[in-house]
């Protein structure tokens, strides 16, 4: 309570520098480390289609995060043990295989089912009722330097595995019948991007919250797909969106007074929109340039 | 077409690059089919017929290690099949592309070569290596007559540019043998004339044999040496001649089945009832 008090009393004070605060190192570590992180994963889960596995896991993580807080435990743990069943359970039901409606349906149940559960956590909790909209809209400004540093301890591993599964975990996303034919194990890199995604969904709550989880893990990834079609240039956009939203974000919230995750997530959506405008309306890039004329041309030839 | 059989599974030589003797699979507690015996030599180009759900995609995963039999035995290329043999080219029964799947016909074609290695390629670190298979991709991507949209996003192409490139991620190993399943599914007429003609102009240039799943045996007739033709449960082996006849067919099926042949060679095989089994335009 001490650290989100003196969050609290801080924004009134005449600051002389961004980074001349604790809270504020804190905020500007852990937002980059979680939006490298999360601008990765996020290319990921859009190429899959998984989005809806990443609602779903930041839905159990408002029940896993007010229920461990009602408990008397770590917020930021509930989240990540939540997760970490919700990604098996998802795995199990072979909800991740079946795509559009019957996901959808999932969501929309586990959406109500962690929501309810979540609400009585609170209800029955008698910690103010200001932490609710911590874990629903996040609390960037509040992380304490322990929270850095198993951010940190969470983030860096996951971040290396993405890396060193990249290639097979895309080709497997992209193709799955012919990367299981050529060997790539398609089932276990499914769930361990599952478990992973769990990991990156707990760590990006803390910035963003269960309900703008998507500022950080969609959109930057959606708008890079739009300006590229090449994986590896995808990813580094998406990462390059990821931190440039989190850290206007936190220094548009630092000089005024609405907060951080609003920010972050209108500049995300902006841009996005911005984006989907120019490829509308503005001059015509590369990838859809395919003439009408053009296949007639490729038959006839051969 | 039992002459034949006998002939291929006894004489299994080193040249056989499949060799499946009383081979029998159950999926669910339900024979798909059983007694195949079937040699396949290097460089052949054999079709697999016979209507839907008969099994055809099921004896092609079996030769890829997907589906292991229940009865018999298997060998590819000497040994027992295999998940993940890189001299088996594989292209599996028509996904489309959605029109957002956003990536370059060129990285997919590369995704045959080394989408499966772990780790990320640094191309700085071993420059040649990465020169190699950047070689390669386009050589394959021009053996397939694809490289003037290679570079535009899958999701954007048409069917008929989606095939050739996937035909192309098959053969980026240079593999051996080439396993299609349905691959001209889908595919206007031209296009149909056109990839069965890649088929057998890449075939033929790298000595490859071809497993070709097709509804239609008309587009691929000019280019087979032999036909699989799968039905009840049963199968058999043997020149187009041979089993695409009356007899064959009818002993296959258990029931009359006429096999008519119009003037330029192409075949419709109806069944007596007079439901077309399999004929030239399905849809």
């Amino acid at each position: 309570m001490s650290i989100i008090e003196s969050v609290f009393q801080s924004s009134s004070v005449n600051f002389d520098g961004l980074l001349h605060y604790q809270f504020m190192q804190n905020a500007f570590i852990a937002g980059t480390i979680i939006a490298i992180l999360a601008g990765t994963v996020g290319y990921f889960m859009v190429v899959r289609g998984q989005s809806f596995a990443g609602h779903s896991l930041a839905n159990v993580g408002f029940a896993g995060a007010t229920g461990a807080s009602l408990i008397g435990l770590s917020p930021l743990l509930g989240l990540v043990v939540s997760g970490i069943l919700a990604a098996c359970g998802i795995y199990w039901l072979g909800l991740d295989m079946q795509h559009s409606r019957q996901s959808d349906i999932a969501t929309g149940a586990i959406f109500s089912a962690s929501m309810a559960l979540g609400f009585l956590f609170v209800h029955l909790s008698t910690a103010q009722a200001n932490n609710i909209y911590y874990v629903l809209f996040g609390n960037v400004l509040g992380i304490s330097k322990a929270s850095v540093l198993v951010t940190a301890a969470m983030a860096v591993p996951a971040f290396i595995l993405v890396l060193v599964a990249a290639r097979p975990l895309l080709f497997a996303s992209v193709d799955p019948v012919v990367a299981e034919a050529r060997g790539v194990p398609v089932a276990r890199l499914g769930l361990g991007f599952l478990l992973i995604l769990a990991l990156v969904v707990a760590v990006a709550v803390q910035v963003v919250g269960v309900l703008l989880i998507f500022a950080l893990l969609v959109t930057p990834a959606a708008t890079a797909r739009r300006l590229s079609s090449r994986p590896m240039v995808e990813i580094i956009i998406s990462v390059l969106l990821a931190v440039i939203f989190t850290w206007t974000g936190l220094i548009a919230g630092y000089y005024t007074t609405f907060p951080v995750s609003f920010y972050i997530t209108t500049f995300s959506f902006g841009f996005y929109v911005l984006v989907r405008l120019f490829k509308a309306f503005g001059p015509t890039g590369k990838v859809s340039t395919i003439k009408p004329d053009f296949e007639k041309s490729e038959t006839d030839g051969s | 077409m039992n002459a034949s059989n006998n002939l291929s599974s006894n004489n299994a030589t080193a040249e056989e690059v499949i060799s499946i003797s009383g081979g029998a699979v159950e999926l669910g507690g339900h024979t798909i089919w059983q007694n195949v015996n079937l040699g396949v030599k290097a460089g052949e180009f054999i079709a697999i017929l016979g209507p839907n759900g008969s099994g055809k995609s099921t004896l092609i995963k079996t030769v890829l290690g997907l589906i292991p039999l229940n009865a018999g035995k298997i060998t590819v290329f000497g040994r027992p099949a295999r998940r993940g043999n890189q001299e088996i080219g594989y292209v599996p029964q028509r996904r489309s592309f959605d029109a957002d799947a956003r990536i370059r016909g060129r990285d997919i074609v590369r995704m045959g070569l080394d989408g499966g290695q772990w780790g990320l390629p640094f191309p700085f670190l071993n420059p040649k290596e990465s020169k190699n298979i950047s070689q390669r991709v386009e050589a394959v991507i021009e053996s397939v007559d694809a490289a003037s949209f290679a570079d535009h996003s899958i999701g954007e192409m048409s069917g008929g540019q989606q095939q050739r490139l996937l035909i192309a991620q098959a053969l980026v190993t240079n593999p051996r043998m080439l396993v299609l399943d349905e691959p001209l599914e889908s595919l206007d007429l031209a296009n149909q004339q056109a990839i069965a003609n890649i088929i057998r102009r890449i075939a033929k240039e790298m000595g490859a044999a071809v497993l070709l799943v097709a509804h239609d045996i008309n587009p691929i007739m000019s280019s087979i040496d032999r036909v699989v033709y799968i039905a009840k449960g049963h199968v058999a082996v043997g020149t187009p001649e041979e089993v695409i006849s009356s007899e064959t067919l009818s002993k296959l099926y258990g029931s009359n089945v006429e096999v008519l042949r119009t003037g330029d060679g192409s075949c419709v095989v109806v069944g007596r009832t007079g439901e077309i089994i399999s004929y030239h335009e399905h849809h």
